[in-house]
C-alpha cells in the first residue's frame, strides 16, 4: 500500500513536472513581451511558483527517491531556464527591430546647415595659383599698390614719356606717384634686395583708368612671377608655364607661345592655352579659336637687371604676369566682371 | 593696323597660302593677327555680263528685260536698275549664287542666295549687282553710281564671263594686325610684307623707285630752315608744278579701299598710299600760299591760334612744333596742315613735305590739343629718319607715273645727324644659352638674314638697318632667332639650380586664418574698390577735422565717386550690404580683406602707408555679441584669446553710441566693432540693424602668434560654485570678471556668466547676474577649506564694487 502510494507519487511528480515543463515552454513560445515572459518565469520558477509548489510534495517521496526527484526537478528547471534565456534574447531582438523600424526618418528632408560663408572666386583662383607655385619653391611676396612711377615704369625699362605709359591708362597721384598698373614693380623691388636666386610670385591689386563694364574694371588683380638664377632659359620659362597651365586648367591642356613685346622682357611671349571647354576644336567660349590667351611672359631684360644691380652676364631670369580675374572668369564661366565687385550674396554663395 | 592680303602680295608675289594659314603663320612669328575678313565671303557665282538687248517690261513702268551675255551663254535678266543700258558691262550674279546684302547697303549674315524666278510674270535668271550688293560702297568705289548697278569702264579691261569679284578686287582678305610698340617698321605695308616673306620663306621685293625731277632746282622755288632740330631730326621737301588733279588709277584706289581708306584724288591718294606703304606720313602745301616761299620749322608761340585744314581752331603753346612760312604757322608738325595753305582743286604748284619728328613730342602735342590724326599716330611711334627720303622718292615717282604733275629737280634735305645702323656683337652661344636651344651658328645667321639683319664678318657683328629700332643687344637678336626658329620648337625644361623654399609670409597666414574663421562664422568674402568718393566721410558722420578725411587724391580719377584712396574700409562693406538689402537678400554676412591708404603728409611726398583691414559686416540674424564672437574666434586662432580689452566709450561717430567697442591690446588700438548708427544705416539704405567690425591687421601682427604649448589635462576633480548677484547697472561685466579672477587666485579655473537679467524682480538701476565658477588644483584634490577661502576673497571683492549676493 505504502509502496503503491509512493510509486504513484513518483509518477505523479514526473507527470506534473512534465506538464509544468511543457506548459512553460508553450507559454514562453507564445510570449510576445519581456513582461509576459517575466510573468511566466515568476509563475514557474518564482518563490510561489509551480516548481517550488512541486517541491513541497517532496516530503511524500521516499528518502531514497528524493535525490532522483531533485535531479528531475533540476533538469526541468535547467530546460526552462535555457528556454527563458532563448526567448528573452528573441524578444529583445524583436523589440530592437521594432524600435529601429519606428525610428525610421525621411532622409530626404532638408539638411540643417551651419551656414558657412563663401570665399570670393578671385581668392579661390589665387589660392590655386599660389599652391602651384609654392609647391615649385616660389615665395609669395607683396608690394605697394600706390607705387612710385619709377618702379612702375622706369625700372621696368619704360622711360619717361614712353608710349606704353599712355597705353596703360595710368591713374596718377602726382607726377612721381601712381596707382600701380601692374604687379611687375614688385620684380624690381625684390631684385633690388640683392638676395639671389629668386623664385617668387607677387599677387595683388592693380589699377587702370578703364570705365566699368562687363569686361573692364578700373581695379583688378595680377599675379607676377619672377625667377632669377644662373642659366635660366626661355625653355625653362616654357616648361614652368606649361606645368602651371596643366595644373590649373587640367592635364590635357596644351600651350602655345607667340612672340610679343614687353619693355621689361626680351625675348617676350604671350601664352595661349587650348580651350578647356572644347579641347581646342573651337567653340563659343574660345570664340571659335580653340585657344585662349592667358598670360604675358619673357626673359628679364638685361637693362632691368642692370638697373636693379644684378649682373646680366652672370644671371638670367624669366618673368610672367597673369590676370587673376581672367582665370577666375574663365574657370567659373562668369560673363560679367562687375559681379566680382558687387558682392551680391547670391553670386558669392555659388563658390 | 589693317592691310589687304593683295597689297602684301605686291611685295611678296610668291606668297601662296590660304588666308587662315597666313594669319596663323604671321601670329606665330610675332606679327599678331587680330582677325581677318574675306571680302568675298558672301559672294558666289558673280561674273561680268554685257547687256545685249533691253526691252521694257510689259507689266511694269520701272522694270526692263535684258538679254545678258555672260561669256559662254546668254541669259534673260529682269532688272529695275535705272542705269541699265545696252552695251554696259556689269557684275551679274547667276542663279544659285550669293550676294552680300541689299542695294540699300544693309548686309545679311551669310549673304543672300539668288534664284531663278519670275518678276511680274517674266522669267529672270540672275541679278545685275550694285556695289552695295557686293558688300562695299561708293566710298571705296567712287565711280559707282549713287543709284543703280555697278558699270565697268573700258580701262577695267573686262569681258563677259570674267570673274567680276576678281575684276573689282573683292577677291581679297582684309587683315587686322596688332603691332607691338617696338616694331615701328610694321606700321607699314612694306614692314608687314617683309615679315610675311620671312615667315613663309619667300622673297621680298621692295618697290622699284626711280629718279624723278626736271632740270630745274627746288632752290628757285623754296627755301627751308629747321630751328628746333631737337624736335625735327630731318626735314625734306620737293616741289611739284603743273598739277593736274584727277582720280588715281583703279589699282591704287583698290589698295586704299581694301585698307579702309577712301580714294579722293591722285595727289591725296598718293600721300595716303605712301603713308600706308612706307609708314611715313607726308603733307602737301599749296606753294602759292606760302609767304616768302620759305618754310621754317619751329616751336609755336605761347597762346598762338592756329586753324587746321579741317577748319578747327587750336590754341598752341611753346611745346608744340609748327611748320611756318615767313609770316605765319602753316602746319602743326606731324599732326595736320593748316587751312591757310591747303591743297585745293585749283592748285598749280605744291610742296611735298616728308619729315621726321620727335615721336614723344608729337604724342604729347596731339594729346595736349586733343587732336589725333592718322599722321600723328604714325609719328608718335618714333619713325626712322632714313625712311623720310625713301617715301619722298616713292611719292614723286608716283606723281610722274600718274601724270599728276611735274616734279621739280632737287630736294631740300635738312638732316644734321644722320642715323646709322646699330651694330650688335654676334654671340651665337649666348643666344643658345638664353633660349635653352642648340641652334647652329649658320642656322642663326640664316634666320637673321631673312629679316635683313646682316652679318659683318670683319667685325663679327650683326648690323640692324635703321628701320629696326628694336635691335640693341644680344637679347634682341636672340628674339629674332627664336621667332624664326619657332617659339614652339624651343624645348620645354624646368629651371635647374639651387633649391628654394616656397612660402607665404606670416601676414598672409594670419589673413588666411581670418578668412577661415569669417567663413566658418557664415561670412562670405567680398571685394571692394580701393578708391571712393570724398562724400563717404560725411556719410559716416566724421567730424570736420577727423584725420581720416586726409586722403590721397587721384589726379585723373574716373569721376568724383572714385577720386580718393580710402582711408577707412567701412564704406565698401556698408555699400555691399546695402546692395544686398536692396535686392531683398536675407541675413547677409560679408567680410573683406583690403588695404586702406594713409598719407604721411599731404600733398604726398612719399608712398602712403598701406594697412590691411579685416572688415566684417552683417544685417539680419544676430547682434553685437555675435559679431564679438566672430572676433573672439579669430583671436583664439591667432593666439590673442582672452588678452584683449573692449572699451565701450562712444568714439566712432558712425557706430551706435551705446553699442560700440574699441578693441585694445596692451594699450594699442587694434580695431573696433559695433552696431551701425541708425543715421548711417539709413543713409546707406539698410533697413535692418547692421553690425560691423574692423580689425587692423598690422596691429594684430605685433601680438599674433601660432605658437602653442600643451598644458596637462587636469587629473584632480573640480569644484563648482554658482554666484547669483545684484549688480549696479553701470558696472561692466569685464570689471566683475576681472575682480573674480584676481581674487580667485590660482585655483580658479574658469568664470562663466550664465544668466543676466534686468526688469521685474530687480531694483531699477540694477541688473541680476549669475556666474558659474570652477575651481581646480593641478596638484591635489581641493578641500572645502581651499574653495571657501577663495570664495570669501571673491565675495569681499564684489561687495567692494557694491555688488550684493542674491539670496
Amino acid at each position: 500500500m505504502e509502496i503503491e502510494r509512493k510509486g504513484k507519487t513518483m509518477s505523479d511528480i514526473r507527470e506534473r513536472l512534465e506538464r509544468i515543463r511543457q506548459q512553460a515552454v508553450q507559454h514562453m513560445d507564445e510570449a510576445r513581451t519581456a513582461e509576459s515572459l517575466n510573468e511566466i518565469r515568476v509563475a514557474v520558477l518564482g518563490k510561489k511558483g509551480e516548481l517550488k509548489d512541486l517541491m513541497k510534495g517532496l516530503k511524500d517521496v521516499t528518502p531514497e527517491d528524493r535525490p532522483r526527484v531533485g535531479q528531475m526537478v533540476n533538469e526541468a528547471r535547467d530546460v526552462i531556464e535555457a528556454k527563458l534565456e532563448e526567448v528573452r534574447a528573441r524578444l529583445e531582438q524583436e523589440k530592437m527591430a521594432r524600435d529601429l523600424e519606428n525610428e525610421k526618418i525621411d532622409v530626404t528632408l532638408p539638411a540643417r546647415k551651419a551656414d558657412l560663408g563663401h570665399r570670393h572666386p578671385n581668392q579661390i583662383a589665387l589660392e590655386e595659383v599660389e599652391r602651384i607655385f609654392v609647391g615649385m619653391g616660389y615665395e609669395v611676396v607683396e608690394g605697394p599698390e600706390v607705387e612710385y612711377d619709377e618702379y612702375n615704369f622706369t625700372k621696368l625699362n619704360i622711360p619717361p614719356d614712353h608710349p606704353a605709359k599712355d597705353e596703360q591708362d595710368t591713374f596718377y597721384i602726382n607726377k612721381d606717384i601712381v596707382l600701380r598698373t601692374q604687379t611687375s614693380p614688385v620684380q624690381a623691388r625684390v631684385m633690388e634686395t640683392g638676395k639671389l636666386p629668386i623664385r617668387m610670385i607677387a599677387p595683388g591689386r592693380v589699377f587702370r583708368a578703364d570705365e566699368v563694364d562687363a569686361t573692364h574694371s578700373p581695379s583688378f588683380h595680377q599675379i607676377e612671377g619672377l625667377v632669377v638664377d644662373k642659366n635660366i632659359t626661355l625653355a625653362d620659362l616654357k616648361g614652368t608655364l606649361e606645368e602651371f597651365a596643366k595644373e590649373i586648367f587640367g592635364p590635357e591642356t596644351k600651350t602655345k607661345f607667340r612672340p610679343h613685346h614687353f619693355p621689361f622682357t626680351e625675348p617676350s611671349a604671350e601664352m595661349d592655352v587650348s580651350c578647356f571647354k572644347c579641347g581646342g576644336e573651337g567653340c563659343r567660349f574660345c570664340k571659335g579659336e580653340g585657344w585662349i590667351e592667358i598670360l604675358g611672359c619673357g626673359m628679364v631684360h638685361p637693362h632691368v637687371f642692370e638697373m636693379c644691380g644684378i649682373d646680366p652676364e652672370e644671371y638670367t631670369g624669366f618673368a610672367f604676369g597673369v590676370g587673376l580675374e581672367r582665370i577666375a572668369l574663365l574657370k567659373y564661366e562668369i560673363d560679367d566682371m562687375r559681379l566680382l565687385y558687387e558682392n551680391d550674396i547670391r553670386f558669392l554663395k555659388q563658390f | 593696323m589693317n592691310t589687304s592680303l593683295s597689297w602684301i602680295k605686291r611685295y611678296v608675289p610668291d606668297l601662296d597660302v590660304t588666308p587662315q594659314a597666313y594669319c596663323d603663320g604671321m601670329t606665330l612669328s610675332g606679327t599678331k593677327v587680330e582677325n581677318f575678313r574675306k571680302l568675298d565671303a558672301d559672294l558666289e557665282k558673280i561674273v561680268v555680263g554685257r547687256v545685249l538687248e533691253q526691252v521694257p517690261h510689259p507689266d511694269s513702268d520701272h522694270l526692263v528685260i535684258c538679254q545678258v551675255d555672260i561669256g559662254n551663254d546668254t541669259v534673260q535678266i529682269v532688272t529695275g536698275a535705272p542705269n541699265s543700258a545696252v552695251g554696259i558691262l556689269t557684275p551679274v550674279v547667276l542663279p544659285g549664287g550669293r550676294v552680300a546684302g541689299g542695294h540699300d547697303g544693309k548686309m545679311t549674315a551669310g549673304g543672300i542666295e539668288i534664284k531663278a524666278g519670275k518678276l511680274r510674270g517674266v522669267d529672270s535668271y540672275g541679278m545685275m549687282c550694285s556695289i552695295e550688293e557686293l558688300g562695299s560702297s561708293r566710298e571705296f568705289y567712287p565711280e559707282a553710281p549713287e543709284n543703280g548697278i555697278y558699270i565697268f569702264s573700258d580701262e577695267d579691261g573686262v569681258k563677259p564671263g570674267d570673274d567680276a569679284i576678281h575684276a573689282l578686287g573683292l577677291d581679297d582678305v582684309d587683315v587686322e594686325y596688332e603691332i607691338t610698340s617696338n616694331r615701328v617698321d610694321c606700321y607699314s605695308v612694306i614692314g608687314i610684307a617683309r615679315e610675311a616673306a620671312a615667315t613663309f620663306g619667300k622673297s621680298f621685293q621692295a618697290p622699284e623707285v626711280t629718279e624723278t625731277g626736271n632740270k630745274e632746282d627746288i632752290s628757285s622755288y623754296l627755301s627751308a630752315e629747321v630751328i628746333d632740330t631737337d624736335l625735327c631730326p630731318r626735314f625734306t621737301a620737293r616741289v611739284i608744278k603743273n598739277i593736274k588733279i584727277g582720280p588715281s588709277p583703279k589699282w591704287m584706289q583698290r589698295c586704299l579701299a581694301s585698307s579702309g581708306i577712301r580714294p579722293i584724288n591722285n595727289v591725296v591718294d598718293i600721300t595716303n598710299y605712301v603713308m600706308e606703304e612706307y609708314g611715313q606720313p607726308m603733307h602737301a602745301y599749296d606753294l602759292d600760299t606760302i609767304a616768302g616761299h620759305k618754310i621754317i620749322v619751329k616751336r609755336a608761340e605761347n597762346g598762338e591760334k592756329f586753324t587746321t585744314l579741317d577748319g578747327k581752331e587750336y590754341t598752341l603753346d611753346n611745346t608744340i612744333l609748327t611748320i611756318r612760312d615767313a609770316e605765319k604757322g602753316i602746319g602743326l608738325a606731324g599732326i595736320m596742315g593748316g587751312e591757310n595753305t591747303m591743297i585745293t582743286d585749283q592748285v598749280q604748284t605744291m610742296v611735298f613735305e616728308s619729315a621726321n619728328f620727335d615721336g614723344t613730342n608729337i604724342r604729347l602735342s596731339s594729346k595736349k590739343i586733343g587732336h589725333q590724326t592718322d599722321a600723328s599716330r604714325k609719328f608718335d611711334k618714333g619713325l626712322d629718319p632714313n625712311n623720310a627720303s625713301a617715301a619722298m622718292a616713292r611719292a614723286c615717282q608716283l606723281i610722274e607715273e600718274f601724270g599728276a604733275g611735274e616734279v621739280v629737280g632737287g630736294m631740300i634735305d635738312i638732316y644734321p645727324e644722320k642715323r646709322e645702323p646699330v651694330r650688335v656683337p654676334f654671340e651665337p652661344d649666348k643666344i643658345n644659352a638664353l633660349l635653352g636651344t642648340d641652334i647652329g651658328r649658320e642656322e642663326q645667321l640664316a634666320y637673321l638674314e631673312k629679316v635683313e639683319l646682316a652679318y659683318d664678318p670683319d667685325t663679327d657683328e650683326i648690323v640692324a638697318p635703321t628701320f629696326r629700332q628694336d635691335i640693341h643687344r644680344t637679347c634682341d637678336v636672340a628674339e629674332e632667332v627664336a621667332r624664326f626658329y619657332g617659339y614652339n620648337n624651343i624645348p620645354v625644361t624646368l629651371p635647374s639650380g639651387e633649391a628654394t623654399t616656397g612660402k607665404l609670409s606670416f601676414k598672409m597666414l594670419i589673413e588666411e586664418k581670418a578668412r577661415d574663421v569669417a567663413e566658418y562664422c557664415g561670412f562670405s568674402q567680398g571685394m571692394c574698390y580701393s578708391f571712393e568718393s570724398p562724400k563717404v566721410f560725411d556719410r559716416l558722420l566724421l567730424d570736420r577735422d577727423d584725420v581720416r578725411r586726409q586722403a590721397v587724391k587721384i589726379s585723373n580719377p574716373l569721376g568724383e565717386d572714385y577720386s580718393i584712396m580710402r582711408t577707412m574700409s567701412l564704406n565698401g562693406i556698408l555699400t555691399s550690404l546695402a546692395t544686398n538689402y536692396n535686392r531683398r537678400n536675407k541675413d547677409v554676412r560679408l567680410y573683406e580683406l583690403g588695404n586702406i591708404y594713409l598719407p604721411k603728409t599731404l600733398p604726398l611726398q612719399e608712398l602712403p602707408e598701406e594697412r590691411m583691414q579685416f572688415t566684417l559686416g552683417f544685417y539680419g540674424k544676430g547682434d553685437f555679441y555675435d559679431m564679438k564672437g566672430v572676433i573672439e574666434e579669430f583671436f583664439g586662432k591667432i593666439g590673442l584669446q582672452g588678452i584683449v580689452d573692449y572699451d565701450g566709450a562712444p568714439v566712432q561717430p558712425y557706430l551706435h553710441p551705446g553699442r560700440q567697442a574699441k578693441i585694445i591690446y596692451r594699450g594699442t588700438h587694434m580695431g573696433e566693432l559695433g552696431e551701425v548708427h541708425p543715421l548711417v544705416r539709413a543713409s546707406y539704405g539698410i533697413g535692418d540693424r547692421a553690425y560691423v567690425a574692423v580689425l587692423d591687421i598690422p596691429s594684430l601682427l605685433q601680438a599674433a602668434t601660432f605658437d602653442r604649448k600643451y598644458k596637462g589635462i587636469a587629473k584632480f576633480p573640480s569644484v563648482t560654485r554658482d554666484l547669483s548677484m545684484v549688480v549696479p547697472k553701470m558696472i561692466e561685466a569685464a570689471v566683475i570678471e576681472k575682480m573674480i579672477r584676481q581674487r580667485g587666485g590660482k585655483i580658479l579655473e574658469s568664470v562663466e556668466l550664465f544668466d543676466i537679467y534686468e526688469g521685474a524682480q530687480v531694483m531699477p538701476g540694477y541688473k541680476s547676474m549669475a556666474y558659474s565658477l570652477v575651481f581646480r588644483s593641478s596638484e591635489k584634490t581641493l578641500e572645502e577649506a581651499d574653495v571657501s577661502a577663495a570664495m570669501k576673497k571673491i565675495l569681499n571683492g564684489l561687495s567692494s564694487l557694491k555688488i550684493v549676493l542674491r539670496q
